[in-house]
């Protein structure tokens, strides 16, 4: 039996699934959130603002519902300082516009599309994130 | 209609990654770090959205369109190039730092956590400088 955070994640995962999948359906869009992020602040030319901007709001609006109803599943607890959030900040902005896309837009839309690009994508950010995490803290390097 | 729609979308995939621990770097970490004492709950989250959504987008492009839109938006190239491939391995190096990536970090900037804002605000600088150097090489 699942204890029942994995039960949560469970649903959750569900919600997020649905969520892209309805996207897709009646916007014909991938809720891809670096693309989405990025395209709101640096490609205003077409006039497609309002939904990326309502995309978001819904985001945050998403965690304080859950917040409101169960506080203890809206907690976190942050893993490095504000140097390391200002260098993983920028390689998570910097990479997900090279690579063209983040967990959401590769990891649940592309792979859903079986897209070849995404599965290269995903496999390539997870790899690494596992093995800087090792490097992290295991090496004894930064310990 | 797409804003609501957008609207809509935005908070059941916010939702769904608060219910499901994504908005604490803990335990994504927590996945990541297969040496240590490894939280399988990500992978979980991911099999349970992949289970939704790759049958449903596998649905939805047996339609010739969308239904609010004439067109689908999506990448049409299945090349893996160097830039994909660079890029991915840039994101995988901050993500493991962090234990956040743009979705849980947008969602949770409303939480008054001020390193949280940090974090957006320097994925908003990184997505600036590569838009800036797309556009300065006339490739974007």
């Amino acid at each position: 039996m699942l204890d029942a955070g994995l039960l949560w994640a469970v649903y959750g995962g569900l919600m997020i699934g649905a969520a892209a999948a309805l996207f897709f359906w009646l916007n014909g869009r991938i809720a891809g959130i670096s693309g989405i992020f990025g395209d709101l602040l640096f490609e205003r030319r077409h006039g497609h603002w309002p939904w990326r901007l309502t995309f978001l709001v819904g985001l945050a609006l998403g965690y304080l519902a859950i917040r409101v109803w169960r506080p203890e599943l809206g907690e976190f607890q942050l893993q490095t300082g504000p140097v390391g959030m200002v260098i993983a900040g920028l390689l998570v902005g910097y990479g997900t516009r090279m690579g063209n896309g983040c967990t959401s837009g590769h990891g649940i839309c592309g792979i859903a599309r079986l897209s070849p690009r995404s599965f290269a994508a995903t496999g390539t950010f997870m790899l690494v994130a596992i093995l800087t995490v090792a490097l992290l803290r295991h090496s004894g390097v930064f310990a | 209609m797409r804003p609501l729609v957008a609207l809509g979308c935005g908070t059941l995939f916010g939702a769904g990654l608060t219910l499901s621990g994504m908005t604490d770097p803990a335990r994504v970490l927590g996945f990541l770090d297969v040496l240590g004492a490894w939280d399988p709950t990500l992978a979980l989250v991911m099999a349970a959205a992949l289970a939704v959504s790759l049958p449903a987008f596998q649905w939805v492009r047996r339609h010739p369109r969308p239904l609010l839109d004439s067109q689908y938006f999506v990448m049409e190239r299945t090349d893996v190039d160097a830039d994909l491939l660079i890029g991915a391995v840039l994101f995988g190096v901050g993500w493991g730092i962090a234990g956040l990536c743009p979705g849980p970090a947008i969602a949770t900037v409303v939480s008054g956590s001020p390193e949280i804002l940090l974090f957006v605000a320097s994925m908003a600088a990184g997505i600036g400088v590569r838009h800036w150097q797309s556009r300065a090489s006339g490739s974007g």
